[in-house]
């Protein structure tokens, strides 16, 4: 069938591929071949093996619930998101996207059934060759996760967790879930290159661990008298420092550390902090990118649709429900507006790139001043492929935002110092303007820079084992109060032992604050026994 | 090449594992949102499930955040009108400006009510969560009295209209090839061909040969067609039916109020409270509920719900007539064998004198030995409460009744009061059964 499917746009090319909005498969198969034809040939895209998957709008509202994985691990917080988007859904406060896709290979993604055939065209386009081509070459992604091996490490997590729910019981699992879910902003590795995973090695490895242990398991071993496993105190001071001195610290990855050197943990503990760092780590990317990952969905998409048309493959009408769609997506209200609520990816990203074809095809003076690489170079198709795979929002931003964008959107930057009783507006979109908006644009699009940067400084192991964090208090912005005595009490949690967090400034050095929780009564594993 | 695959079909609440979970962590705040609706808003609106808010405690998922004020922040904003760089604007009341907006839209909602949805089941299930049926009834629920015929395969022998035609024939047609038994066509071929050649004026010695040959082949044919049967009794084949076992799934709930004048409205509100949570109850384990409401002054009748609860009624207590009245009810419409029997009566105690004697009796010899279980509520006022709560004291009705909580386990009394004692007493009567009740039996 696929062969037929493929040979037909190019015998009758102006025949439109569909009419009307009922989709079936047949036509999504002729449809997507138009596309692939589009995107591979035309815009050189390089994308992984697409998996398409239709489902209803229950099965959605699940996929978006298990923050869009196909698998995961089942915890409470997934069914509260559950309640809350349902609630949000059935009220019709909020509709529900069109498709979810996964950085995967094969690259899967889901449509909605509800899709009319236009809108199952778009988000072909949009999706499975967009974000497919984004995935499968941005550097991030490359070196940060494991394609092919996703799927195969959620459903190990997955089955794990199952596992020790049903040895250790609902709770205990909860409880480290919690704790690990709390910390996991926090606990990605920035700057190293984490090892690849090798996921079924590590499988097989922990399936190993426990088998030995279920085999050499002696009773004996329990009634003897317990207190000298809990006696590095006797240590001497020389293997202290160099302990220490092991630990690397400071540490930026709290559940890494926590990991490997918790006094506290069981070892199926630990393989679950494991569990939700490596999620937390292979989702780190895409908090990256997100502007550009969409930016070069929807370009992508505006691109292949109007060639669709152009060729005759599509008919007017499908244009303009498509176009229509794109307007919405790509819409973004000033500041003013009651709409507004922040910069719209969407809208940033295909503006920045729709820029990017024109400085390349069509240059003004300005342009040749501020992008001398590009402007004029005139294969439009390869500046923006190169950006897709080696830039990310902030990078980009700061490389690419140009003085006519920056006008067109009108972009002026705030400042707003806490001793003043008034917010500056300190740059606009003019001539001494632009390099400021731009950086402090790009600043904005800085993850590392705009969560709380909290690291490990120190473990007092020779005394009370008390665990020190500090937050590198940046342009003086401390942590919200909300939440933040409840997430170190997680981590006492984890640790077993007393917590300390420390904000120290980042240009005086001076502690702003300091947070300590005492030690838990009765500290670690024999709390729960 | 994309693959394309549908997965409509596939089973749904693949997050149902994680709503459990939810409602498990938040069982504490759901639990106490019920109750609370359930003491305000009256029984038979809530049990609907629907919407409901719990505070958000215990259901926080923290995280290390940045304060949304403090500190020096720069933004960068689209949609400048009319700003050049210095203009001022002040910041509003209570701290900085832009940071907040956002901050409030990101995680406002949800942080103090959340709001969401049960389902009836689910809300039920919360409902009454450390509610059983008592013991007696939970073994005669098992109890498997009723049959019901099944399908079962196929069978040799049987009755007629049993006949399943279907492998009949494909059995006879089976027996039929493997015999080689001629079809018709075959026979009229040859029968054909046969008059053919006799209607021949001439015959030749071939011809002769010829027609020898086919009578003696029509005459071993038709041999063949009467030996070998079209059908025989070897291909019959009947559909099996199997007596299996079900258990009763069907109750029968009695309603039992005393309406006469001494009950106002407010009594009857409380009885109707208490016949709604036990109707509530039964429906959860039954397929079938019926009910059936008898009002009684010093003559019984059987009525419907709204006259039951509201038309006002005047004469004496006779409440032997209405347990007659049940008695009739259940012989004519429900019998013990095939209906789950409960009972609950409502009164205010008084009793015309000697009547109680007469309750005793009926109760014993007749409704008690049938009932799973027979709920008497009083309903006093405030004042009386005081008086008869602590003590076995009560009215007329309460002392005889007293005689038979000794010998009927099925059988139990409370006193109510006021609105807010009707759960508990309800949860008294259902709660899991202790280990002195055990004991006992």
């Amino acid at each position: 069938m696929a062969v037929k499917a493929q040979s037909q746009p190019t015998k009758s090319r102006n025949r439109p591929l569909f009419e009307g909005s009922d989709w079936d498969f047949r036509t999504m198969q002729r449809t997507y071949d138009a596309i692939r034809e589009i995107a591979l040939e035309d815009l050189g895209l390089d994308v992984y093996a697409n998996q398409i998957e239709i489902i209803s709008s229950e099965q959605m509202l699940d996929a978006y619930c298990s923050i869009g994985m196909p698998l995961m691990y089942q915890h409470w917080s997934f069914g509260k998101r559950f309640a809350v988007e349902e609630e949000m859904y059935r009220k019709g406060h909020m509709g529900l996207a069109y498709e979810i896709v996964i950085n995967s290979s094969p690259c899967i993604s889901y449509y909605m059934e509800e899709n009319t055939m236009a809108i199952q065209a778009l988000v072909i386009a949009h999706a499975a060759f967009g974000h497919n081509h984004f995935f499968k070459n941005n550097y991030l992604f490359q070196q940060w996760t494991d394609a092919e091996g996703i799927l195969d490490y959620l459903n190990f997590a997955k089955r794990y967790i199952a596992r020790c729910e049903e040895r250790h019981g609902l709770s205990a699992v909860e409880e480290i879930l919690d704790a690990a879910h709390a910390l996991m902003d926090q606990s990605v590795f920035r700057y190293r290159r984490h090892p690849k995973p090798n996921l079924r090695l590590q499988e097989e490895r922990e399936r190993e661990r426990r088998e030995f242990h279920e085999r050499h398991y002696n009773d004996l071993w329990r009634t003897l008298p317990k207190g000298k496993s809990a006696a590095p105190s006797e240590v001497s001071d020389v293997e202290l420092l160099a302990r220490k001195k092991r630990l690397k610290l400071p540490e930026e990855n709290l559940l890494y550390f926590i990991e490997k050197i918790s006094p506290s943990l069981d070892p199926w503990q630990r393989e679950i902090l494991r569990i939700v760092r490596n999620i937390a780590q292979y989702f780190y990317p895409q908090k990256q990118t997100k502007m550009m990952n969409e930016g070069c969905a929807t370009f992508v998409h505006h691109y292949i649709v109007n060639r669709l048309y152009d060729d005759g493959l599509i008919t007017e009408g499908t244009l303009l429900e498509i176009l229509h769609n794109h307007s919405n997506v790509v819409f973004q209200p000033g500041f003013d507006d009651p709409r507004f609520s922040g910069i719209n990816p969407y809208a940033l990203g295909f503006a920045m790139m729709q820029d990017i074809r024109r400085i390349v095809t069509e240059p003004t003076a300005e342009d040749r001043d501020w992008f001398p690489a590009i402007a004029g170079t005139g294969d439009w198709r390869a500046v923006l492929r190169d950006a897709w795979a080696n830039y990310r929002d902030e990078s980009f931003i700061r490389q690419f935002l140009s003085p006519r964008l920056m006008r067109e959107m009108k972009l002026f930057k705030l400042t707003d110092k806490s001793e003043d009783s008034h917010v500056t507006i300190s740059d606009i979109h003019d001539e001494r303007g632009y390099r400021k908006v731009r950086d402090a644009l790009a600043d904005s699009y800085d993850v590392a820079g705009n969560e709380p940067d909290i690291q490990i400084v120190d473990v007092d192991l020779k005394g009370d084992r008390e665990l020190v964090l500090q937050q590198t208090v940046r342009h003086g912005i401390q942590l919200a109060e909300q939440g933040r005595d409840d997430v170190l009490d997680y981590i006492r949690r984890l640790w077993g032992y007393a917590v300390r967090l420390q904000g120290v400034d980042e240009k005086t050095g001076e502690t702003v604050y300091e947070n300590r929780l005492p030690a838990p009564d009765k500290p670690g594993k024999d709390r729960d026994s | 090449m994309p693959f394309l695959i549908d997965r409509r079909l596939n089973p749904k609440d693949k997050s149902l594992g994680n709503r459990q979970r939810f409602l498990r962590r938040a069982r504490a705040q759901i639990k106490e949102a019920i109750d609370k609706s359930i003491n305000g808003r009256g029984v038979a609106d809530a049990s609907n499930g629907g919407k409901i808010s719990i505070s958000s405690k215990g259901i926080r998922e923290p995280r290390f955040r940045h304060a949304s004020t403090g500190g020096d922040r720069q933004r960068v904003l689209p949609g400048n009108k009319e700003f050049v760089p210095g203009d001022q604007i002040a910041k509003p009341q209570g701290g900085a400006g832009e940071g907040r907006d956002k901050e409030a839209s990101d995680h406002g909602e949800g942080q103090d009510d959340f709001v969401f949805s049960l389902s009836r089941e689910e809300f039920l299930d919360i409902f009454f969560d450390d509610l059983e049926l008592p013991d007696l009834v939970k073994t005669s629920l098992k109890e498997i009295k009723a049959v019901k015929m099944h399908r079962a395969g196929h069978t040799s022998s049987g009755t007629p209209t049993n006949l399943s035609v279907l492998r009949t024939m494909r059995n006879s047609m089976g027996r039929r090839m493997a015999l080689k038994r001629p079809v018709h066509d075959q026979i009229e071929a040859v029968r054909q061909e046969l008059d053919a050649l006799e209607a021949e004026g001439e015959r030749d010695a071939r011809m002769l040969q010829r027609l020898a040959q086919l009578r003696i082949e029509l005459q071993q044919l038709e041999r063949r067609q009467r030996v070998v049967a079209y059908i025989d009794p070897v291909d019959l084949r009947y559909k099996r039916f199997e007596p299996k076992p079900e258990p009763r799934t069907k109750a029968v709930m009695f309603c039992l109020m005393d309406v006469s004048g001494s009950m106002g409205q407010h009594e009857k509100d409380l009885a109707k409270r208490f016949f709604i949570l036990l109707h509530l109850f039964l429906q959860r384990r039954y397929e079938k509920v019926d009910i059936v409401f008898i009002r009684h002054t010093h003559q019984a009748e059987e009525v419907d719900e709204q006259t039951f609860f509201y038309s006002a009624e005047t004469g004496g207590t006779v409440v032997s007539t209405a347990l007659e009245e049940m008695q009739k009810v259940l012989q004519a419409r429900y019998s013990p064998a095939d209906w789950n029997i409960y009972a609950a009566q409502a009164s205010d105690g008084d009793n015309f004198t000697d009547d109680t004697a007469r309750c005793l009796e009926i109760l014993q010899n007749d409704l008690l030995p049938v009932c799973q279980y027979y709920a008497y509520v009083e309903i006093l006022d405030e004042g009386e409460y005081q008086l008869f709560n602590n003590s076995n004291n009560g009215k007329d009705l309460w002392r005889g009744y007293q005689t038979l909580l000794e010998t009927w386990q099925n059988f139990s009394m409370k006193h109510i009061a006021k609105r807010s004692d009707i759960y508990p007493v309800f949860r008294e009567l259902f709660g899991k059964q202790d280990a002195a009740a055990q004991g006992g039996r």
